[in-house]
């Protein structure tokens, strides 16, 4: 098949012209978290540091900020303790049951999130007959992160095959010695990046959020969609939208560093 | 060896010692030991969870009291197939999803085209990551972010006018804009990956044996990519069923299925037709798995 020069000119605009749709939005907001107007007039009359430090001194926004990590970092912990168990059962047992165990790890992030979340709201109120609060939006965060750290545990464990962990066990090491002192330190680094993964995950979800945060819980992607609609609050919002996604990039840039690395060995 | 062996016959071996000897020896022990945290955890929090979800869409509420009346009801059934608003939102849902699905399908294709056949390793690279990128920016930060361009005073406004044109504001156009913004990457991404994987000979093959450009594509290619397309329609189709903030944020008053389930748990107050809803999506999404499913385009995910 011959493709023409000016067809590929026309692809290259067209793709060229759609990468600078995709970037449009995020340097728009960029751009007017330093706009002076408060309406957010484009183009901007003139710029300011004005709503940086405004959203720095901004208590509720700390706080929310706070919540945030808080909840990230609960989520992400209890998700790598399950997620590594899961893995390790899933990799190196032949068992009844198994497609079904490893659909249910998936089903969290495969269904709507909407579904996720009115189904944990559902349970927690009616089932259980809990009061939501941050301990419930954990543990609905928790849920599905697990599948990001399983899936990465579970790639490595695949590669690393169970030779050595054989060879240790030949050698008179016990099941918790093998694990220490042979399995966890070769599985460290995609366990890192599974983490780093759960972490941004949970930052950064609002769907599950709204439907399984108690009142008086606010992460900072829910203070964003309550002060995203009052007046005279959108320069704040800009400037906590471009804190949020410098905040998820990085974590999943080092995520992304670490598998590539691992690929290249 | 034989003084490790001699020592251990004196010292009394430790509790973690023998737990681990015990565990060693019991190859099913470890896996049930595995098992049991994450399947308590997934089943109790998730699986029960999507049950119950289930089992309330059959029950009502009591439209005094404001109860939850458990037992066998057809009532929220009823209403979603009678109710019109239930119907029209239903209908503009798919609609939407359609939509954005097919445009999103026929963006993907020269992008993807591009990438997979045309452009150096190099520049594959580099827009490979710039496809990729957006991806980890918020999904509400990016919804909003589109709230910022197409306001009155906004970015598209400013860029329209002068040619006579302007900003769709905040509707069903703007919202349908911004999901098809927002599903791009996942429906680029998998038709990539199936273009990258057709061979070039066999175009070449294609060609030589006399068929014109457009003939090769459709008769080669697409079949070839088929299974990509549907796999990034899946996202794009499920991700838009199921979306109810980006409407809020720059669909005006228009609602989706999901901002009626959202009312329906909170100022409604009335969980059971919530839950009826909630199956909507799923059903719907079950279906179109089911009607895609001979395409291959599963193992594709």
């Amino acid at each position: 098949m011959r493709i023409s020069k000016p067809a590929k000119w026309i692809l290259a605009t067209i793709t060229a012209l759609i990468l600078t749709v995709i970037y449009l939005p995020l340097a728009v907001v960029f751009i007017n978290s330093f706009n002076t107007s408060i309406n957010m007039d484009w183009p901007p009359p003139s710029f300011t540091f004005m709503w940086w430090e405004r959203a720095a001194q901004s208590t509720g926004l700390i706080d929310a900020l706070i919540t945030s990590l808080i909840v990230a970092a609960a989520a992400t912990v209890i998700a790598l303790v399950l997620g590594t168990l899961l893995a390790m059962a899933l990799s190196r047992y032949k068992f009844f049951g198994r497609n079904a165990v490893s659909l249910m790890i998936i089903l969290p992030i495969a269904l709507p999130g909407i579904v996720t979340g009115i189904a944990l709201n559902n349970a927690f109120r009616t089932l259980l007959g809990f009061q939501l609060s941050m301990a419930t939006l954990i543990i609905a965060h928790a849920t599905f992160c697990i599948v990001t750290v399983y899936n990465n545990a579970l790639a490595r464990l695949n590669r690393m095959g169970k030779s050595m962990e054989e060879a240790s066990a030949d050698l008179g090491a016990g099941v918790f010695t093998t694990f220490r002192l042979v399995t966890l330190p070769q599985m460290l680094s995609a366990l890192v990046a599974g983490g780093l993964l759960a972490f941004g995950l949970s930052f950064d979800e609002i769907i599950v959020t709204t439907f399984t945060a108690g009142g008086g819980t606010e992460t900072l992607p829910i203070w964003i969609l309550n002060n995203m609609f009052r007046p005279g609050k959108a320069p704040i919002v800009d400037v906590v939208a471009v804190f949020m996604v410098i905040v998820s990039i990085i974590p999943i840039y080092f995520a992304q560093r670490l598998t590539a690395n691992e690929s290249k060995n | 060896m034989v003084n490790a062996v001699g020592k251990a016959e004196v010292e009394r071996p430790s509790l973690a010692h023998r737990i681990s000897t015990t565990l060693y020896s019991k190859p099913k022990l470890r896996l049930r030991l595995l098992l049991s945290a994450p399947v308590t955890w997934l089943g109790l929090v998730y699986i029960a969870a999507l049950l119950a979800l289930l089992v309330t869409a059959f029950f009502t509420v009591d439209s005094f009291t404001g109860e939850i009346k458990p037992g066998f009801s057809l009532q929220n059934f009823t209403d979603l197939f009678t109710n019109s608003l239930y119907s029209t939102v239903t209908l503009r849902t798919i609609g939407i999803a359609l939509g954005v699905t097919i445009v999103d399908v026929l963006i993907a294709l020269p992008i993807a085209f591009y990438m997979a056949k045309i452009a150096s390793p190099r520049t594959r690279g580099i827009l490979l990551i710039s496809i990729l990128m957006p991806l980890w920016a918020s999904y509400l930060v990016k919804a909003y972010a589109w709230r910022s361009v197409l306001s009155n005073v906004g970015i598209a406004a400013w860029l329209l006018r002068p040619i006579g044109l302007d900003t769709p504001g905040y509707s069903l156009l703007g919202a349908g804009i911004t999901l098809g913004y927002l599903w791009l990457p996942y429906v680029i991404l998998p038709i990539y990956a199936s273009l990258e994987k057709v061979p070039s000979n066999l175009l070449e093959a294609s060609s030589d044996l006399g068929a014109k450009t457009f003939t090769t594509l459709r008769k080669v290619v697409f079949p070839l990519i088929l299974p990509g397309i549907v796999a990034g329609s899946i996202f794009s189709f499920s991700l838009t069923l199921g979306d109810y903030i980006t409407i809020n944020i720059v669909g005006g008053a228009s609602q989706m299925l999901g901002n009626l389930v959202y009312g329906n748990v909170g100022v409604a107050n009335n969980l059971p037709m919530a839950a009826a809803i909630a199956l909507v999506p799923v059903v719907i999404m079950f279906g179109y798995l089911t009607a895609v499913r001979k395409t291959g385009a599963l193992d594709n995910l």
